[in-house]
C-alpha cells in the first residue's frame, strides 16, 4: 500500500470501540483524558441506546471494546452491556479505578462474560496515590487487584507516569509483580486536556524519563514470559510523532457519555468541528460519511512538511490535539516532529516548566472535578 | 527443526491460553486471537492448528492434521508453530 508514494486511501473498518459510559468519577486525577469541560455534559445515553450502538459498532467491524469513563462501574447497567457485548463477539475490557468495585460485582461481571479488567494505579505508595487520585483509594485498588486475579481474569495494571512518580518505577514494578499482573502499562502523561493544564507540574526531566525506561527494560528482561511490561514514552521527548489513534478515523471509534462520537477521546476539545451524535445518526453514516471523521482522514488534508514526507503513511501527521494546543491550529504538523516549523514549542515547554519549578511558582495541581471543570471553561 | 520444538512437551494437553480468545472474525474474513486490547490475525494454517488446541496434545494435533491433509508432510511445521505459540503465550498446558 502506498509503496508508490501516492495518496491512495480507502476508509478502513474500525476495530476499537471505546464506550465512555459516564463522565462521573470518584477520582480527580489531574491528567484525566476526559475533556476539560466535561461538567457541561450531564446527559448519559440510556441502556437501550448503548445496546443499539454496540450492535452497530460490531457490524461495522469493531472487535475490541473498552468500557471506560469516568468510572464505568457507576453505571448500574454495566452487567447488561457486558453480557450483550460478549454475545455480539467483542473482546470486552473494563477500564476502571476499582473504586466502587467489590468481590460480588467482579464475579457478576465475569458471569456476564467480561474478558479483562484493567485497574489504574496512580503510584506505588499510598500517600502519592491518594494525593494524585484526589481521594483515598489505594487500599481498595490493592484489594481489588488481588480479587480480579483470583477470579481468573487476565490482569492489566495501568500507571500514568509523571514527575511525581517516575522515580519510583522499580517500586511500581515490584508492586505489579507482587499483584501477579499479566501486563503492566507504564503510560507517560501526554499533555492534552487536564494534563496540559497541569503541564508545569507534571512534566518530568529528560533524565527522569531515561532512568525510568532503563529500569523498565531491566524488569522486562527479568519478568519475560511472566509479566509483560510496556513503557510508553511521552511525546514531548520524541522527535518523530506517534501515529495518534492509529490515524484519525482509521481504527478507533470513541463514544462519549452523551452519545457524541469521537475519533479520539480528547478530540472534543478541538475547535471548529461539530462531532456527530448517535442519537441523531447511525454509526455507519457517522464513520464513513460525517465531516468530522473525514476531516483528518488519509493524507490529502496535510500541510507541509507532512504532505510530501514519506513518514506520513506511518505517523499520519501525529496528534491533532497536540497540534492545536501548541499552535492553535489542529491541522498543522504535530510540533513533536523535528521537521515541524513549530518544534521549538516543545523546548519552550521544558524551559517554562523548569523555570517555574525553580522559582517555585508552579501552579498547584488542578484536580479533575466538576468545580474545576466549570472554572476552567467559563 | 527438532531444536525449535524441543521446549514443547509433546505429550501435554494444550489449550488456548486464558485471557486469549480464538474466534472467527467476519470483518477480517478470518480467524483471530483476541487478548487484552489486542488482536492477532491468523493465516489459514495457524487457524487450523489452533482449532485443535482443545485439550489435545501436540502429538495428537499432528496426527489429526496428518489425517486431514494426508498429502502434506506437516509435522515439523506444526510443531514449530506450536512451540512459537506457546512461547508467545497464545497457548498453554491444560
Amino acid at each position: 500500500m502506498n509503496g508508490d508514494g501516492s495518496n491512495t486511501y480507502e476508509t478502513p473498518q474500525p476495530l476499537w470501540l471505546l464506550a465512555e459510559l459516564t463522565y462521573r468519577c470518584p477520582l480527580q486525577c489531574p491528567y484525566c483524558s476526559n475533556p476539560v469541560d466535561f461538567a457541561r455534559y450531564k446527559d448519559e445515553l440510556s441502556t437501550e441506546d448503548w445496546l443499539r450502538v454496540l450492535r452497530e459498532a460490531r457490524e461495522l467491524g469493531c472487535a475490541q471494546l473498552g468500557f471506560s469513563g469516568g468510572e464505568p462501574l457507576l453505571r448500574r447497567d454495566l452487567e447488561t452491556l457486558v453480557e450483550e457485548s460478549r454475545k455480539l463477539g467483542y473482546y470486552t475490557n473494563l477500564i476502571t479505578s476499582a473504586v466502587g468495585m467489590d468481590t460480588d460485582r467482579v464475579a457478576r461481571l465475569k458471569e456476564a462474560g467480561l474478558d479483562h479488567i484493567q485497574i489504574s494505579f496512580q503510584a506505588s505508595r499510598q500517600d502519592v496515590s491518594d494525593y494524585i487520585a484526589g481521594t483515598k483509594s489505594y487500599e481498595r485498588k490493592i484489594e481489588m487487584a488481588r480479587t480480579v486475579k483470583s477470579q481468573g481474569y487476565p490482569m492489566v495494571l495501568n500507571i500514568v507516569l509523571h514527575r511525581h512518580n517516575l522515580d519510583h518505577i522499580s517500586e511500581i514494578l515490584d508492586l505489579a509483580a507482587d499483584l501477579d499482573a499479566d501486563y503492566v502499562e507504564l503510560a507517560n502523561t501526554q499533555y492534552y486536556g487536564w494534563a496540559y493544564l497541569n503541564r508545569d507540574q507534571l512534566l518530568p526531566t529528560r533524565e527522569q524519563v531515561e532512568r525510568a525506561e532503563e529500569v523498565a527494560n531491566r524488569y522486562q528482561e527479568y519478568y519475560k514470559g511472566q509479566m509483560e511490561i510496556f513503557f510508553v514514552a511521552p511525546d514531548y521527548f520524541d522527535t518523530q510523532p506517534k501515529a495518534c489513534m492509529g490515524g484519525w478515523g482509521n481504527v478507533f471509534l470513541g463514544i462519549a457519555p452523551d452519545g457524541m462520537v469521537l475519533p479520539c477521546q480528547s478530540a472534543r476539545d478541538l475547535p471548529g468541528i461539530t462531532f456527530p451524535n448517535v442519537q441523531d445518526e447511525s454509526l455507519p453514516d457517522i464513520w464513513y460519511r460525517s465531516e468530522a471523521f473525514n476531516r483528518f482522514r488519509g493524507y490529502d488534508w496535510m500541510p507541509e512538511p507532512c504532505a510530501s514526507c514519506p513518514e506520513r503513511f506511518n505517523d499520519f501527521g501525529g496528534c491533532r490535539c497536540q497540534a492545536y494546543l501548541l499552535t492553535g491550529d489542529p491541522a498543522r504538523t504535530d510540533p513533536v516532529c523535528s521537521l515541524s516549523p513549530d518544534h521549538h514549542k516543545i523546548a519552550e515547554a521544558f524551559d517554562e516548566a523548569a523555570e517555574r519549578q525553580a522559582q517555585e511558582e508552579a501552579q498547584p495541581l488542578v484536580f479533575r472535578n466538576p468545580r474545576n471543570s466549570g472554572k476552567v471553561t467559563s | 527443526m527438532s531444536d525449535a520444538a524441543s521446549n514443547l512437551d509433546q505429550q501435554a494437553a494444550l489449550t488456548v491460553a486464558s485471557g486469549f480468545r480464538f474466534q472467527w472474525e467476519p470483518s477480517q474474513s478470518g480467524y483471530v486471537l483476541l487478548y487484552p486490547e489486542g488482536m492477532i490475525t491468523l493465516n489459514d494454517s495457524a487457524a487450523e492448528i489452533l482449532k485443535l488446541c482443545d485439550g489435545r496434545t501436540a502429538r495428537e494435533i499432528v496426527e489429526a492434521l496428518s489425517t486431514q491433509f494426508p498429502d502434506a508432510d506437516l509435522e515439523a511445521d506444526v510443531l514449530e508453530f506450536l512451540e512459537e505459540a506457546h512461547e508467545r503465550g497464545w497457548i498453554q498446558y491444560v
